[in-house]
């Protein structure tokens, strides 16, 4: 087994153990169920936006969209305004598809040698797919988790939680985004450990948080379908948390709190990590901005003097060569 | 490589990484696949530190003591400096899609080619001295120090990247291999790690203004070359201007297509399409022999140098007094002056917004550099039919179009070329879609690594862009490849001749050149390159 994923499934496991124990042995109830996640939190929030703050702070010296369609040119060449923005406008439509649809990824291809030899380039979805999935089943379950922070439940949010549980099997009905969100995980988490070469580059930082999301599903998932967690005093913990007077119900089963765990060891570990790609998408030189550079000037704010070879220190090294030559020069010999 | 076969090579490439991972397997720095070492004169030129004579196939390198604290102070710096930087080295999550689109990649199947694996290299020592969970966590997070193998294995990596950016397009984040290597060799030059083929140009281009070393009485001998030959193919005696004061347009190309066929043949293109809009519309354009390069390899060596080439551009149109400044075929050039030049060197007040004064066309997408690409230029004349072209005299071509990585995804030129093409050939047949436009693999030889002694990179890395043309030449009979890129036609046919002998290369503006009706010219029976010309095969021997 390779290390760096044995590792990661370590950690989660110790981290469950962890939370398990603390609750269940040493009655640390109230260590995991508000001291933890407030500083989680904290740690997120403070941390994503040092880190936004830090990438923000280094300028973009240069613009350097790449250029994906047809540039702007002659009126009568249809330009690509999407893939090769000129304006603002353009650019604001190029990342809403961008991070909303995952458009880059969506190009993707496998390579593949053929006899011949014949490279042949084949449209691979699955990698885009199963990414939306996961990422929209993610955003659905954490918007339907509000219902545990807001009293009363807003009417919006009752609505997803009916859409979410339409196939109406079983009881409680099963939420379409849990199970989702599960399969796509997985799916992330297969295909990084059996195709050889994307098990390659991946690291221990990779897999840790394929893992921990599992565990919060899969502790989830229990809660909801198996263990039946009793909701009501869950309810009051999570309200106690928003209105910041914390207390600890009775009757809350440990694997609620190993729960809030997960949750708390990745909001907590979000802005350290790879994670932090949610908000550099944003950030990103090569999307984020027209290609208009020939037509508007970009300014460098560091833009560094240099010294140049000038026509007259040229024109002195060669005078004589090219007035032989008949080329025009500033000063005769 | 002469010695290896295309089948070997082929059967050679797998795929399937080995078992050891990659910061566990060292780097074997192997001849063929790299470049010879900058000489110490031409890093003098321009003042860059650390000149001395090193080989990368010695164990010393001769490297300052005080080395590895120049590249931290270095990554420090840029990662000040250049927010791209900074975000590309943060936010990776190695999803892979990046990883099989590397053409060095394909032709090699070495791992530490995908993209990711390359940018990983130097983003093990940022984790490890830059970020804290790399502090923490060591090798778990993927971090490593920085050692003297570290570093040779950059070097090594990072002359095996042509900064084409097809990468950059499937990546979900935008994260562009090109941007990271570029800081990478600005590292190296803080430490006299350049190479050779890149060195000794940037040097030429400082002293005399182009790539070549052509000093301006040579310069102008090998046009006043040109200027025969043309006469004998057409019967027109062209007459080019050089510094010419008070000119309309000055003119400015990669000195490669003066020096070397078939790039000869483009430049002679070029002379011939002057001449007519000078003798049918009166259009004054010069040539500069003090800026006689448009190619920059400075913008291999770090964004100063670049700075410090191109700002010749801008300067002589200024001595000069043009109204604007028309600029020839090539890729890296254009993405310099597309995407950096007015920042760098701007604002150009001193020269006009770009009209065509024969269609009346503005040219508004280049209104603050001033600077318009000549397949964009002669687009237009075509379009407003101010070219008298017979494509019948290109009949014996089927043509194919190679884009240029840094005219297409560091610009987006992909339709003005091809509607040139259309007007001038009559066979002219598109490569499969992966393989062209924004998808459009390098020639394998870009970014400087035009060298002769990494040949088998070359090729190796040229595989994908051949095998394409294979397809097309298989397909359709395509016996000929078009480009605008100077190292294109320097590297095209080699590349051509190892892996598909059928096909030669041509620049744009040949074949725009040899269907151009000139005024007062001879009956035509051969082409810029004395080849017969279709259906006038028999009149030449009357």
């Amino acid at each position: 087994m390779n290390e760096k994923y044995l590792y990661s499934l370590i950690a989660v496991i110790a981290l469950f153990l962890l939370a398990y124990a603390g609750v269940e042995a040493a009655g640390l109830q109230y260590l995991f169920g508000i001291i933890i996640p407030y500083l989680a939190i904290i740690t997120f929030v403070v941390g994503f936006a040092m880190r936004i703050m830090d990438w923000a702070s280094s300028p973009v010296p240069f613009r350097i969209p790449t250029t994906c369609g047809q540039q702007k040119s002659l009126p009568w060449i249809k330009h690509n305004k999407i893939d090769n923005p000129f304006t603002g406008g353009a650019v604001v439509i190029r990342m809403i598809l961008e991070i909303l649809f995952f458009r880059s990824l969506f190009r993707n291809t496998k390579c593949k040698m053929n006899e011949g030899p014949r490279i042949s380039y084949v449209w691979e979805k699955w990698l885009w797919l199963f990414s939306l999935a996961f990422h929209y089943a993610f955003l659905t379950t954490l918007i339907r988790h509000l219902r545990f922070f807001l009293e009363p439940v807003p009417f919006l949010l009752q609505i997803l939680e009916k859409v979410d549980g339409f196939l109406q099997i079983g009881l409680p009905g099963v939420l379409i985004s849990g199970v989702v969100l599960l399969a796509a995980v997985i799916f992330l988490l297969l295909r990084r450990i059996l195709i050889p070469q994307i098990r390659y580059f991946s690291l221990a930082a990779d897999f840790f948080p394929l893992f921990l999301i599992i565990g919060i599903a899969v502790s989830g998932i229990m809660m909801r379908y198996f263990t039946k967690v009793n909701i009501v005093g869950v309810k009051e913990l999570t309200m106690g948390l928003v209105t910041f007077h914390p207390h600890i119900p009775e009757g809350i089963g440990a694997i609620f709190y190993v729960h809030v765990f997960f949750v708390s060891v990745l909001l907590a570990y979000f802005p350290f990590s790879k994670l932090m790609h949610m908000g550099g998408v944003f950030l990103s030189p090569t999307r984020n901005l027209p290609t208009n550079t020939r037509a508007y000037r970009h300014i460098n704010p560091w833009n560094p003097e240099v010294k140049i070879h000038t026509y007259q220190a040229y024109e002195d090294d060669f005078r004589e060569k090219m007035i032989e030559a008949g080329l025009p020069v500033e000063k005769e010999l | 490589m002469a010695n290896l076969k295309p089948d070997e090579l082929i059967a050679r490439i797998d795929y399937t990484p080995p078992s050891t991972g990659w910061m566990d397997t060292p780097t074997v720095i192997r001849a063929g696949m790299f470049c010879y070492a900058a000489k110490p004169p031409s890093v003098e030129t321009l003042g860059l530190p650390y000149a001395r004579e090193w080989n990368p196939l010695d164990d010393d390198w001769k490297l300052p003591a005080n080395w590895k604290e120049i590249v931290l102070e270095g990554l420090r710096d840029r990662l000040e400096r250049f927010r791209s930087f900074k975000v590309f080295m943060d936010i990776c999550v190695r999803c892979g899609a990046c990883a099989d689109k590397c053409h060095f990649f394909i032709g090699t199947g070495d791992p530490k080619n995908m993209p990711v694996v390359r940018a990983e290299l130097l983003r093990s020592v940022y984790r490890n001295d830059f970020t804290k969970a790399g502090k923490i966590l060591g090798k778990l997070a993927g971090a490593r120090e920085l050692t003297l193998d570290v570093l040779k294995e950059w070097w090594y990596y990072f002359f095996q990247c042509t900064e084409c950016r097809r990468c950059s397009v499937f990546c979900p984040y935008g994260i562009d291999t090109a941007e990271i290597t570029m800081m990478a060799r600005e590292i190296f030059n803080l430490l006299g790690l350049n190479i050779d083929w890149i060195a000794t140009p940037v040097s030429n281009c400082y002293k005399t203004g182009n790539h070549m070393g052509i000093q301006p009485h040579a310069f102008k001998d090998m046009m006043d070359f040109f200027v025969d030959e043309i006469e004998e193919v057409t019967g027109v005696r062209v007459e080019p201007q050089f510094n010419k004061k008070g000119a309309d347009i000055l003119f400015i190309t990669p000195s490669g297509d003066v020096f070397g066929d078939p790039g000869t043949f483009t430049a002679m293109g070029y002379m011939i399409l002057h001449h007519y809009l000078k003798v049918n519309y009166g259009l004054s354009i010069t040539w500069s022999t003090y800026a006689s390069e448009g190619g920059n390899f400075g913008f291999f060596t770090s964004n100063e140098v670049m700075k410090r080439l191109n700002a010749k551009m801008y300067a002589e149109a200024k001595r000069l007094g043009v109204k604007w400044i028309l600029g020839g075929e090539c890729g890296h050039m254009w993405r310099v002056i597309n995407q950096y030049m007015a920042t760098m060197n701007g604002p150009a007040d001193f020269l006009e917004e770009p009209v065509n004064p024969i269609t009346g066309t503005k040219f508004e997408n280049a209104k603050v550099t001033k600077m318009v690409h000549i397949a964009e230029f002669t687009a237009d004349l075509i379009k407003h039919g101010k070219l008298n072209l017979d494509p019948k005299r290109n009949d014996h071509l089927k043509v194919t179009f190679h884009d240029s990585c840094n005219t297409s995804r560091g610009m987006g030129m992909f339709d003005e070329p091809r509607y040139v093409i259309k007007n001038v050939c009559n066979n002219f047949y598109d490569m499969p879609i992966n393989c062209i436009r924004e998808q459009t693999f390098c020639c394998g030889s870009g970014s400087g690594l035009n060298a002769s002694e990494d040949m088998e990179l070359r090729l190796s890395g040229g595989l994908p862009r051949a095998n394409a043309v294979k397809y097309v030449h298989e397909k359709h009979g395509v016996n000929m490849l078009a480009c605008v890129c100077a190292i294109d036609r320097a590297v095209l046919p080699p590349l051509m001749q190892y892996w598909v002998p059928e096909v030669d290369v041509t620049g744009l503006h040949e074949m725009v050149a040899n269907a151009l009706i000139i005024p007062g010219e001879k009956k035509k029976t051969v082409n810029l390159r004395g080849e017969d010309l279709p259906g006038m095969e028999d009149e030449a021997d009357e």
